[in-house]
């Protein structure tokens, strides 16, 4: 076909139009989309609205949005482009992803705005059923390539934020706090995978030398859950402590966790826990030698 | 002699022995150190031992069960044993592979080794 070869041009991706008829069709499309811009806005915002979709906005938040997606949908379908969808696309999520949009509601309105638009080309071409065919043809690949750019730059963009909170996670990672002389503190918060179990162990023992720690307290009031093998890699990151000559208090293990070393019957006889940290570090306090006691109220 | 001499040194220290590795050594080399330190405590009446690993940044099996032997039989003459300066990489790798000290004393530094005998020895009384 020699029309393929200037399509392609434009947009690699983007599906040909089988047809030189198209060429004139999308213009006049795009007209009739332009020209009732203001009606099919607001029915696609009143179906949006019917859907109970896009609840987290305000209606005014919803009618700025509505009327920037119709013009980029009109855009790509006359262009053919999707590059400016994508970049508004994006900048969409990043507005709305934390105002706990969910995908199904992004890919929702896209698809009820595709139905809207079809409809009204429905209605207008209903005399004349081979052409709405032809418009169908036209129309349908360009709606149903947005939908898909809507969706996947929503994702990305998700991920995105995912992959940078998860790289934020692992950057505060495990602390090793000295707080009295030869005693260390190394809060665990959050999900302890492999990975961090590796670090925690490294910085541990790491600590153990330059602080010349004697005890050492891990509170993991903050993890909610280990598996096995993070359970295994405490125990021998405790015993590893121990052959270093540091002992070890571990501190604030949640019923859950208790559960889950029994569980799996990780050898505990070694482990020195107690309740909660403070608990932890009296007990440290106690084998360094040390008093804490309270100075006397009177005013000097 | 010679050659083990060279490798470890044995040093009296009061009524303690402090032991120094200061190479890796192989299995004949072990059992040589085992040999002398055991008759060492004889000779000098020692009720301490400190055996200090710091230099090494490799304990093989072998060598962890011959160190759990020599505080057995230091023990059967009437000496504690503690072992000092286990490195970071070392005491992970040994926990890694299932290799442990067993019941023997472990103390970060020699400092900290000097230290725990001296309180045990306080709690023992002169002997």
């Amino acid at each position: 076909m020699i029309e393929r070869s200037k399509t392609v041009d434009m947009n690699d991706a983007f599906p040909p139009f089988p047809g030189a008829e198209h060429e004139q069709l999308l213009p006049q499309l795009v007209a009739h989309l332009r020209e009732h811009r203001t009606r099919l806005r607001q029915e696609w915002a009143a179906r949006i609205q019917d859907s109970h979709l896009l609840q987290a906005m305000t209606p005014q938040e919803m009618a700025a949005e509505t009327t920037s997606v119709y013009d980029n949908y009109v855009e790509v379908l006359e262009t053919g482009s999707v590059e400016a969808l994508q970049h508004y696309a994006r900048d969409l999520s990043e507005r709305i992803i934390p105002r706990g949009v969910e995908t199904h509601e992004v890919v929702g309105i896209v698809l009820l705005l595709r139905d809207v638009l079809a409809r009204s080309l429905f209605e207008k071409y209903q005399g004349d059923f081979p052409l709405l065919n032809t418009v169908l043809d036209a129309y349908e690949p360009a709606a149903n390539r947005i939908a898909n750019t809507v969706a996947v730059s929503f994702v990305d963009e998700r991920e995105r934020v995912i992959r940078q909170q998860q790289d934020s996670i692992r950057e505060l990672s495990t602390p090793v706090l000295p707080v009295r002389e030869r005693l260390l503190i190394l809060p665990i918060i959050g999900v302890l995978d492999t990975e961090r179990a590796r670090q925690l162990t490294e910085q541990l023992l790491s600590g153990i030398r330059t602080h010349r720690a004697k005890v050492v307290v891990i509170d993991i009031t903050g993890a909610p859950d280990v598996d096995e093998a993070v359970a295994n890699h405490l125990v021998r990151t405790v015993d590893a402590s121990r052959l270093m000559g540091a002992s070890v208090i571990i501190t604030g293990l949640s019923p859950k966790i208790a559960q889950t070393l029994v569980t799996i019957g990780v050898d505990l006889s070694k482990m020195n826990t107690i309740g909660d940290l403070q608990g932890g570090l009296e007990e440290a306090e106690r084998l360094l030698g040390f008093t804490v006691s309270r100075r006397s109220e009177t005013p000097e | 002699m010679d050659t083990s001499l060279a490798l470890v040194s044995i040093l009296r220290q009061g009524s303690y022995l402090i032991a120094s590795i200061h190479t890796a050594l192989d299995d004949s080399q072990l059992l040589r150190f085992q040999r002398d330190l055991i008759r060492d405590i004889g000779v000098h009446r020692s009720d301490g031992v400190i055996i200090d690993v710091a230099a090494l940044d490799v304990l093989d099996s072998f060598g962890s069960r011959t160190l759990r032997n020599i505080a057995e039989m230091a023990r059967l003459r009437g000496a504690e044993t503690i072992i000092v300066g286990i490195q970071a990489d070392v005491a992970f790798a040994m926990v890694e592979l299932g290799m442990d000290t067993g019941s023997v004393s472990t103390a970060l530094d020699l400092e900290d080794g000097l230290a725990h005998l001296g309180r045990r020895g306080r709690h023992a009384g002169p002997r």
